[in-house]
């Protein structure tokens, strides 16, 4: 278990105030200066040697996401750092508490990041349902600005550093990181292809990286401490602390910081009080929010929560949003609700997934039922295959994976309630 | 150059080629919807996917993969074909199966790609197919957005050809629609060119709505007669009737687009037609014997045969002007003229009246200055090169009353006088610029302002190595062939006026004022029952542009042959041999017997006019020192864009265009 000491949002719980006095008293904005004075190549080394990987769900290295960022602009074009707080993704809640409790060392975090990737200035993107973590978040950079924490000269560094704030309107797809850039430039959040990517021409067609909330968030962190202190946690490539949400039938839900790769069975039994009804009552968890496959209980019990591990399981950590579903559970229209999701958010822009999450909602509807025939779940599996890996975003694929896993896991079921169906009708023709 | 394998076979491809470009050099056929050499790449069809090694183990979209060197690309492998299979199956789950009464068919992208993609029989069978509500998109565009793929080609074409941001998606998903804004009509020049684009019946055209099918039309090479750009279209007609009129590609005229007035003007071509001889008695026209036309025109002129003149109109052919000018000069007539509403600019040297830096090199200039022309109106595929132009970073003035460019100008105001003391951002621009282009609009022309523009040329410098930028735009069909014809007197209609010619032939001269010849016999030799019909005293009834052969040049002196799609109606006769017979009539020899004779003479006169392409018209003039630009641009010339010709004034088409998309304003205002 993550000691007191070793925890990086000190504050997720909201016991304290979120402003700026409160904020350095837990240590943040403490001589932003000196990091800043360490140079680029220094900071993204450290957070090289931290082992940080991407908070948002795909897990790709956070410091080598930011050596692909130009040097020196050639041709006058700036550079941006673009936040992503458009959490949207079901079961993910932790950006949440980091903008509300904690919102400076997010603030310092883009600070750092900005500069170290030499980034003009930072937009956070923030989903539009945060109203109220909208509000606090605008307070929080007016209150950095006023102390000349960020904007000209930012921290006495001699850096000049903006940070905005840009509110979303609701699109889950806002979440992607091109549509994320489309949405921000004022168009239809609609992804962009990729090349171009973003560290060549994002915003406004200049070197952007979009980084998520939570690995901006732990960056002054962890060159406070060194990234030989981040990377003391976790199992080989997967290391550091996590936010992680539990959701669902555990007794006491909760976000938690926790180390990766803690065993499943222990961060439940730790922080949640275990699963509701014990642990024979256990059916499946989702361990990374809504778009990864399901794990069935007796694969997830003991596995190791990092991405890894949960890969090894035809899963994946994404957010390390846990979704826990125990016996009472209707799973098969858990996954069909789900499939209602991406059906309702997916942008329309190519074609797989545009009919492709329609056609998979529908069946996944009939399936619920057992209104179906028995071939038509291997059809079902044929449809999640021409969707995945054909679209331009991960959309198409964040859609195919729960319903993959449900039948990869829970095909009986599916079986069992067509012929139950059929057995009904069978029934009252005679 | 990178080197890539296209199915085992190594080619090399040009630099920013694309994966889909690299597959088509190599001869391999990539399906796709979303993808349009002339618009920007969406990638969201994902019709076109192929296998590339190195890459992820999955299927890419050729179309947004840049070709790279070494690349590895397969087309015919299973997962590929696997991979389409599953698109197509995709776009057909929710697109209706009413092909048998849906207009794209025949010609519909979707219904050729389904025979090589398609499964035999649906899996959605258990599920309904998705409405979409029709939206209106005005009087050309018919839409069953049930049918649309959702390929974007319109709403790109819209937003980076036309300029106007009009088309545009609403809502997300599957419920995602293509409509127009505020569902008005998209009212612009060029809108119905989506109706080509789209590849599926989604968007097809209204007037042709339910008319005939692809395979039924026989398709006649010809010229765009509605503006003086020369657009290239292909003619579609069925028996005796032309049905549509669609663009051919030629990427130095206009490229793949073509106005909707040369679209649907075509429906005029059965309207409003003379059919018979036509002769005044006793203040009405009466119906005649080709021979008594012929007579009483003989029978005027009597022995002063030189006292004949002849007035050329927009949309005539060099041919008929040929056969005019030899048969007045038979009679020992010179009194010719082609610019029938009186403009007396200087043509001796035809240089000077050209679009010299060409309608595709207008693309390539960094600074246009535009005087006197409305260029949407005039010229709409020209405005369309300027945009590109203004895209690629050119700079824009205009001089004239204010119209809504589709680019970023600075109106420079209505005077002229600024061509002689030039305002320093103008001076700037063009003094930075490497290609600067000068382009003078009939506005202009009718001001004087030729000779004070010439001037432009060495202050400028729009004459370069490689580089001509001095600019004349007309609007007529004609005209460029007319000069090249000598198809003028010096001081144009007022000096054949003063001639007070006893006969005066309109051919096809719909624009001009026939006030000044009330004593003169006036014979009206055109198709339609327009201006010059009305005034005229004897009408014979001759071919439109699409009903006989002839030879076109366009404002940038490019010499097009355009072929005869069907013939005229009734007693109409081509236009020539209206001629060749009133030479008989009035006993004096033109010197040809045949359409071949008539062009054989002509191009003996003209050697240019033989050769398909650019005439070489030489360099410009010396500018005259003394020219001054005086007066000021208070109007342009069309006043209506739909209704500049008299085929357009009797097609229904453009009168519903423009009433609806002009003066909604005055039908909104009346109906209150």
């Amino acid at each position: 278990m993550l000691a007191d000491k070793d925890r990086i949002f000190t504050n997720v719980y909201g016991f304290q105030d979120w402003g700026l006095n409160a904020a350095q008293a837990r240590g943040d904005w403490d001589n932003t200066k000196a990091l800043i004075e360490r140079g680029q190549d220094a900071i993204i080394e450290e957070i090289k040697t931290s082992g940080l990987r991407g908070r948002g769900g795909a897990g790709f290295p956070t410091g080598l996401k930011w050596s692909f960022m130009p040097k020196e602009s050639k041709d006058g074009r700036p550079s941006f750092l673009v936040i992503n707080a458009d959490e949207s993704e079901p079961g993910s809640c932790k950006d949440r508490e980091i903008i509300r409790h904690d919102p400076h060392k997010l603030i310092e975090g883009a600070l750092v990041a900005g500069f170290a990737m030499r980034a003009r200035a930072a937009y956070i993107y923030i989903r539009g349902e945060y109203i109220r973590e909208a509000e606090t978040l605008q307070k929080a950079i007016d209150e950095a600005y006023d102390a000349g924490l960020i904007g000209k000269d930012a921290s006495g560094s001699g850096y000049d550093f903006d940070v905005f704030m840009h509110r979303g309107a609701g699109a889950y797809i806002c979440g992607e990181e091109t549509a994320m850039i489309e949405s921000l430039e004022g168009k239809k959040g609609q992804p962009r292809l990729k090349p171009p990517f973003p560290a060549g021409a994002g915003l406004y067609g200049c070197p952007t990286t979009v980084n998520n909330v939570e690995s901006i968030a732990v960056v002054p962190t962890i060159l406070r401490r060194g990234g030989d202190w981040f990377a003391s946690f976790g199992r080989e490539g997967n290391h550091g602390t996590k936010l992680f949400q539990i959701s669902g039938h555990v007794d006491k839900p909760c976000v938690v910081e926790e180390e990766m790769s803690i065993p499943f069975r222990e961060l439940i039994e730790k922080h949640c009080g275990g699963i509701r009804g014990g642990w024979d009552n256990l059916l499946a968890v989702i361990p990374g929010g809504s778009s990864v496959p399901l794990v069935p209980a007796e694969q997830i019990m003991d596995a190791p929560m990092d991405f890894d591990g949960l890969k090894e399981l035809g899963s994946g950590l994404g957010t390390a949003a846990v979704i826990v579903m125990d016996k009472s559970t209707d799973i098969v229209r858990a996954i069909s609700r789900i499939s209602y999701f991406y059906k309702h958010e997916s942008c329309g822009q190519c074609t797989p997934c545009r009919e492709g999450t329609g056609w998979m909602w529908r069946m996944m509807e009939r399936l619920r039922t057992g209104d179906a025939a028995i071939e038509e779940i291997d059809m079902l599996q044929e449809v999640t295959k021409q969707v995945e890996g054909h679209t331009i975003c991960a959309l198409g694929d964040a859609a195919a994976w729960p319903i993959q896993g449900l039948i990869r896991h829970f095909r009986p079921e599916l079986e069992k309630r067509i012929h139950d169906h059929n057995a009904q009708f069978a029934e009252a023709a005679e | 150059m990178p080197k890539v394998t296209v199915d085992g076979e190594e080619i090399e491809v040009p630099a920013g080629a694309t994966v889909l470009q690299a597959c088509e050099l190599a001869g391999k056929e990539i399906p796709r919807f979303c993808y349009h050499e002339r618009l920007s790449i969406a990638g969201n069809c994902r019709m076109c996917l192929v296998e590339v090694k190195p890459g992820p183990p999955k299927p890419q979209a050729s179309c947004a993969l840049p070709a790279a060197d070494n690349q590895e690309i397969r087309t015919d492998t299973p997962m590929v074909k696997k991979a389409r299979e599953g698109v197509m199956e995709f776009l057909l789950i929710n697109h209706p199966l009413d092909c048998p009464i849906c207009d794209q068919g025949g010609e519909c992208d979707l219904q050729d790609q389904a025979v090589a993609y398609g499964r035999g029989g649906s899996r959605y069978e258990r599920e309904n197919k998705r409405a979409v509500t029709e939206k209106y998109m005005g009087p050309l565009i018919k839409t069953i957005m049930t049918r649309c793929i959702h390929c974007t080609r319109c709403v790109r074409f819209s937003e980076e050809i036309a300029g106007v941001d009009e088309i545009g998606a609403l809502y997300r998903g599957e419920d995602m629609q293509i409509t127009t804004y505020l569902e008005q009509a998209a009212a612009h020049e060029l809108s119905a060119n989506v109706i080509d684009l789209c590849p599926v019946g989604a968007l097809t055209s209204r007037p042709y709505a339910f008319e005939a099918r692809p395979w039924e039309l026989k398709r006649t090479l010809s010229i765009d007669v509605s503006d003086a750009v020369g657009a290239n279209i292909s003619l579609h007609s069925k028996g005796r009737e032309v049905m549509r009129a669609l663009p051919r590609i030629n990427d130095d005229v206009n490229e793949e687009w073509l106005s909707d007035k040369g679209r649907y003007q075509v429906d005029g071509l059965s309207k409003r037609r003379l059919d018979k001889v036509f002769m005044r008695k006793g203040g009405k026209l009466q119906p005649v014997a080709w021979n008594e036309a012929f007579d009483a025109v003989a029978a005027q002129l009597g022995t002063a045969k030189s006292s004949i003149a002849a007035v050329a109109g927009d949309m005539v052919d060099c041919e008929t002007m040929f056969a005019a000018k030899s048969l007045l000069k038979a009679c020992g007539s010179t009194q010719i003229e082609a610019r029938q509403t009186g403009m007396t600019y200087d043509v001796s040297n035809i240089a000077a009246v050209n679009f010299n830096s060409t309608l595709a090199g207008i693309e390539t200039a960094d600074a246009i200055l535009i005087v006197g022309s409305h260029i949407r109106w005039e010229a709409a595929l020209v405005n369309a090169r300027i945009r590109k132009a203004v895209k690629a970073g050119a700079k824009v003035f205009v001089v004239g009353p204010e119209w809504e460019t589709t680019y970023p100008a600075e109106f420079l105001g209505e005077d002229l006088k600024v061509l002689n003391r030039v305002p320093k951002a103008l001076g700037d621009a063009m003094k930075a610029a490497e290609r600067p282009a000068v382009i003078l609009g009939g506005a202009a022309l009718s001001k004087g302002a030729l000779a004070p523009a010439l001037k432009l040329v060495d202050k400028f410098g729009l004459v370069k190595d490689g580089w001509n930028g001095f600019n004349v735009l007309h609007m007529s069909a004609a005209r460029m062939g007319s000069l090249m014809l000598g198809f003028t007197v010096p001081g144009g209609m007022a000096d054949i006026a003063a001639k007070a010619p006893k006969v005066l032939l309109s051919i096809g001269a719909d624009e001009m004022d026939y006030e000044p010849f009330a004593d003169s016999l006036k014979v009206y030799i055109g198709h339609h029952g327009d201006r010059g019909a009305h005034a005229a005293d004897i009408i014979l009834p001759a071919a439109s542009y699409a009903e006989k052969d002839g030879t076109y040049v366009n404002t940038e002196g490019r010499v097009q042959f355009a072929e005869k799609a069907v013939f005229a109606p009734g007693d109409a006769r081509e236009d020539w041999t209206i001629l060749r017979a009133l030479a008989d009539a009035l006993g004096v020899n033109v010197g040809f017997d045949s359409f071949t004779e008539l062009q054989g003479k002509m191009i003996a006169a003209v050697p240019a006019l033989g050769e398909e392409g650019l005439a070489d018209y030489g360099a410009l003039p010396e500018a005259d020192a003394n020219g001054k630009a005086e007066g000021t641009i208070s109007t342009y010339p069309i006043a209506d864009f739909y209704l500049t010709n008299p085929i357009a004034r009797a097609s229904a088409v453009m009168q519903q265009c423009s009433a609806e998309l002009l003066h909604a304003d005055e039908i909104k205002e009346a109906a209150e």
